[in-house]
């Protein structure tokens, strides 16, 4: 250590060692938190339902999503990525999922919310399936640290249908 | 610095550094505030640079005792003239 910029040196790396190593415990400290978030999806209202010139279906609906996810947060977390998805099956693909909203919850004040809204991105099927089909809404969301491992969750909520002829 | 100086300036340093990692760690854990963490810590790595990097006269404690410059004139270095100038002449 004999002389100033070998001492400053050994101390800047030593110190980026140091908060490496915090970082990495409090991506750990998350592994603590138990969330138990809740959610609540209403269809209020089926606004049309077509076929497209090209023959695929596409419906738009009103909806009523609301959600407490406040126990998501922890003193390690940037965001949490909400969006919220229609699941259905066909006979061409096993699982469909077509995502109809989404949101960025920057802070744990925003995490209880409740938005009346028609779909963000468009419903739109591969083919011409959706007539009297039953479906899932799902809430995904995406817990992105500020350091550490991004996770992720979802609650499904069953018993949705759409009508059996277009409107 | 001298010898103990430098020795006891790096492990000042590194535990310096270690302790308050741990405090920033616990009082941002505490106040759940990442930022608060960050702050601490920033504050602990200025604070130990202010100590350990500076040549302090503490860091001077054991001097080394080099030779006084009148006992290098009663001893003086072994010269080896011939060899020296023998070398020079077969590189030329």
């Amino acid at each position: 250590m004999h002389s100033f910029a070998y001492r400053a040196n050994a101390l800047l790396t030593f110190s980026l060692t140091v908060l490496a190593l915090m970082c990495a415990m409090a991506s750990v400290s998350d592994n603590f938190n138990s969330p138990s978030p809740t959610s609540q999806v209403q269809v209020l209202n089926i606004n049309w339902f077509q076929k497209k010139p090209d023959g695929d279906d596409e419906v738009s609906l009103t909806l009523n999503i609301s959600a407490n996810l406040q126990s998501l947060f922890t003193w390690n977390t940037k965001q949490v990525f909400v969006f919220l998805e229609a699941e259905y099956e066909t006979p061409k693909n096993a699982l469909n999922q077509v995502s109809l909203w989404d949101g960025i919850i920057p802070s744990k004040e925003y995490a209880i919310f409740g938005i009346h809204t028609a779909n963000k991105y468009r419903f739109i099927d591969q083919g011409s399936n959706l007539r009297g089909k039953d479906f899932n809404l799902t809430l995904h969301w995406h817990v992105m640290p500020k350091t550490g491992k991004m996770s992720a969750d979802k609650i499904v909520m069953t018993g949705f249908k759409l009508p059996d002829v277009y409107r | 610095m001298d010898w103990q100086g430098q020795k006891l300036s790096e492990q000042l340093m590194q535990i310096m550094l270690v302790a308050f990692g741990i405090i920033g760690f616990i009082t941002g854990y505490a106040l759940g505030s990442f930022q608060t963490m960050l702050y601490v810590y920033a504050a602990g790595v200025v604070i130990t640079s202010l100590i350990t990097i500076p040549d302090w006269p503490f860091f001077n404690r054991h001097p080394l005792n080099w030779l006084d410059a009148s006992e290098v004139e009663k001893h003086p270095k072994p010269q080896n003239t011939n060899a020296t100038s023998k070398k020079k002449a077969s590189k030329k």
